[in-house]
């Protein structure tokens, strides 16, 4: 059983790291959870892998620890962490028949070959490969090798956490999915904690209870798919979840009002107070967004109750929804429609739905204390 | 789904393939075959023989005697050039300049021409000017290539390691490279051994330049003539006397035509038959074995 916590880790691959764009992980905490479904997700290069390489141990950080249940194991090599690793592409021992492949972790322990008979066979029947037991692993198809390559992290007793690269990256888009819901049911059999690295949001939502989102070598926001959605707490995770990602807009506040450029924003009190604030004691950096997630900007073809006029400039029918761009002050904004929603014409009014509209100063979350 | 159109008019695309191959080894081979039913002894006085020459070739003695001699020969420097190979292969630095150091290094002796790699090593061996030679001398060793059998087969083995072990290297380097850093962190996490990894991930991955490498150094040292003819022209007596040098002999040297050309094509179709016994066994070890009994 093993919490992985992680304590002012950072890591560089540079001898003699210069400045923060030299590190691939910054400085950060985070602790897992003993049993959990974790989702890593971020985009190429934000050092996922990375983050996965210094818990599996391939990697050992330049700074801070790694500690399994309170224990630092910054040294230890992954063969002595009690960890598996699902790589992205399927490592299979080509010349192995599927049976030794997912023998070969308890084979390498010396576990006597009578404990390891029945551990595999079982295994291979959660995974549905026992028909393909005798098969040499070297003509399999990639789904069913990315399968034994999770087999042997699964045949092992003494795992308490498997890690998974992107796993399903060279798998078809229909066995994706069973795939997937594979993984959940293991998690569920087995109390493993389980950490999937992945670019896809749909992924580890449908696989994780708690998705870290990492941007730039630092988790940004660590939470649920649903708080990740209605709070995403930096302008990255607004941007990165959802499709399309949340509007922001560059504000400031003048004459009692919010201001995107030059056009004055209907907002509710404690936001206009909010930003009044933000102006006046963030004046050096001034980096004030207000973000709206295109699910709650209503359109309409004449003026609402506290609507912004705007120019529509195209209307995509996506089957169960339409997505309309327009432009407001020169930016692009996206909007979603129910289906059904009565057609506009090139100049419309947009409403924001005051409770959705979230404030960020200098790119991170601040409650306006609404709602 | 098997509802192919026959259509020979396919084969006129292999046409020119055919004609290409004809001139570059149909014809010239079929002008050894024509000498070697026939007994030339003048522009106009030849005689069919049949396959008279190839009856007393396969019989005699003294070819017989060399044929052994070349098959040892073969064996030897696969059994020690192979492993040698690999084992180089796997101490070689990765990366930097020390990689690319190496393998310049390495690569120095494949650059030598034949007769001079002869030279070299007649002079290294020299008792009175040879380094080798003489030091082993010096040593107190009884050495000397032209008087004792065994001290000219380990010289020419000798060299023939110097001389081709890199090729075996280069090759398995290259193969060891090619292989996902990926393998080598899940065979960490499933706790392989050093020998594990070589055995299941190095040596599997490394087939199919092996297959290459054990094919050229097999037909290489099977027609093996410069370095040898150089070195001891093929004695002490016939102690080191090869198939290629009694075929020189045969058909330079004497003008047997004839014998020679039924030599050359047995010569041609021992390594013919050899390399493919060898690549269809080892091709076929790679398929699935029909299910029988448990795993």
């Amino acid at each position: 059983m093993a919490e992985i916590t992680l304590k002012g880790l950072a890591h560089s691959y540079e001898k003699k790291p210069t400045g923060a764009a030299d590190y691939a992980i910054r400085q950060m905490d985070h602790v897992w959870h003993q049993g959990g479904a974790y989702a890593l997700l971020g985009p190429s290069g934000c050092g996922k892998s990375t983050l996965l390489n210094i818990i599996s141990g391939l990697l050992e950080p330049s700074e801070g620890d790694v500690l399994f249940d309170g224990q630092r194991v910054n040294e230890l090599p992954p063969e002595e962490r009690n960890i598996a690793q699902v790589f992205q592409f399927p490592v299979i021992y080509d010349t192995m028949t599927v049976f030794d492949n997912l023998a070969f972790p308890l084979r390498n322990m010396n576990t006597p070959e009578y404990r390891v008979k029945p551990k595999v066979l079982e295994v291979a029947d959660i995974l549905e490969l026992t028909p393909l037991l005798d098969r040499k692993a070297k003509n399999l198809t990639a789904d069913e090798k990315q399968k034994v390559s999770m087999g042997r992290g699964l045949v092992r007793d003494d795992v308490t956490a498997i890690l998974f690269d992107e796993p399903l990256t060279v798998i078809d888009p229909q066995l994706k999915w069973k795939l997937r819901r594979k993984l959940k049911e293991i998690h569920e059999r087995f109390n493993i904690t389980m950490i999937y690295v992945t670019h896809d949001q749909l992924e580890a939502s449908t696989f994780a209870d708690k998705i870290a989102v990492m941007y730039e070598g630092q988790v940004v926001q660590f939470g649920t798919p649903r708080e990740l959605f209605e709070r995403p707490a930096h302008t990255f995770v607004g941007y990165f979840i959802g499709s399309p990602g949340m509007n922001f807009m560059a504000v400031n506040h003048r004459d009692g009002q919010v201001m995107f450029g030059s056009q004055p924003l209907p907002v509710s009190d404690q936001m206009k107070h909010a930003v009044a604030n933000a102006s006046s004691t963030n004046a050096s950096s001034n980096n004030i967004k207000l973000g709206i997630r295109p699910e709650f900007i209503a359109i309409a073809s004449s003026e609402m109750a506290d609507s912004v006029p705007i120019l529509v400039t195209s209307v995509q029918d996506l089957g169960t929804y339409s997505l309309l761009t327009f432009k407001l002050n020169e930016q692009t904004f996206k909007a979603r429609l129910p289906e059904g929603h009565p057609p506009v014409g090139e100049t419309a009014f947009a409403h924001f739905d005051a409770a959705h509209v979230a404030l960020y100063i200098d790119e991170y979350l601040v409650e306006a204390g609404h709602e | 789904m098997n509802n192919k159109v026959p259509n020979n008019r396919a084969w006129l695309l292999v046409l020119p393939m055919l004609v290409l191959v004809a001139f570059s080894a149909i014809i010239p081979l079929m002008t050894v075959v024509n000498y070697s039913v026939q007994d030339v002894l003048g522009p106009n006085a030849r005689f069919f023989t049949g396959t008279e020459w190839f009856q007393s070739m396969l019989n005699d003695d003294a070819l017989q005697a060399a044929f052994l001699r070349q098959i040892s020969f073969s064996l030897i420097i696969l059994a020690i050039q192979i492993p040698l190979g690999i084992g180089i292969a796997l101490i070689m630095p990765k990366r930097g300049w020390q990689a690319s150091a190496v393998l310049i290094l390495i690569t120095l002796p494949l650059l030598i021409p034949w007769n001079v790699v002869g030279s070299i090593w007649q002079i290294f061996t020299r008792g009175d000017i040879g380094l080798m030679g003489w030091g082993l001398r010096e040593l107190g060793i009884n050495y000397n290539i032209t008087r004792n059998a065994g001290d000219a087969w380990a010289t020419i083995i000798l060299m023939d390691v110097w001389h081709w072990t890199p090729l075996v290297a280069m090759l398995c380097y290259s193969g060891l490279r090619s292989i996902p850093e990926a393998y080598y962190q899940a065979a960490r996490i499933d706790r392989a051994s050093k020998w594990a990894i070589f055995r299941y991930i190095q040596l599997p991955k490394l087939t199919n330049v092996l297959v290459i490498a054990v094919l050229l150094r097999f037909m290489h040292s099977f027609m093996i003539y410069a370095e040898p003819f150089v070195l001891t022209g093929g004695g002490p007596g016939s102690a080191t006397t090869f198939l290629s040098q009694s075929l020189t002999t045969m058909a330079v040297g004497q003008q047997d035509l004839g014998p020679s050309a039924a030599f050359s094509l047995i010569y041609f179709l021992v390594i013919l038959l050899v390399s493919w016994v060898f690549y269809t066994t080892i091709m076929n070890m790679q398929k699935d074995k029909p299910p029988h009994g448990g795993a």
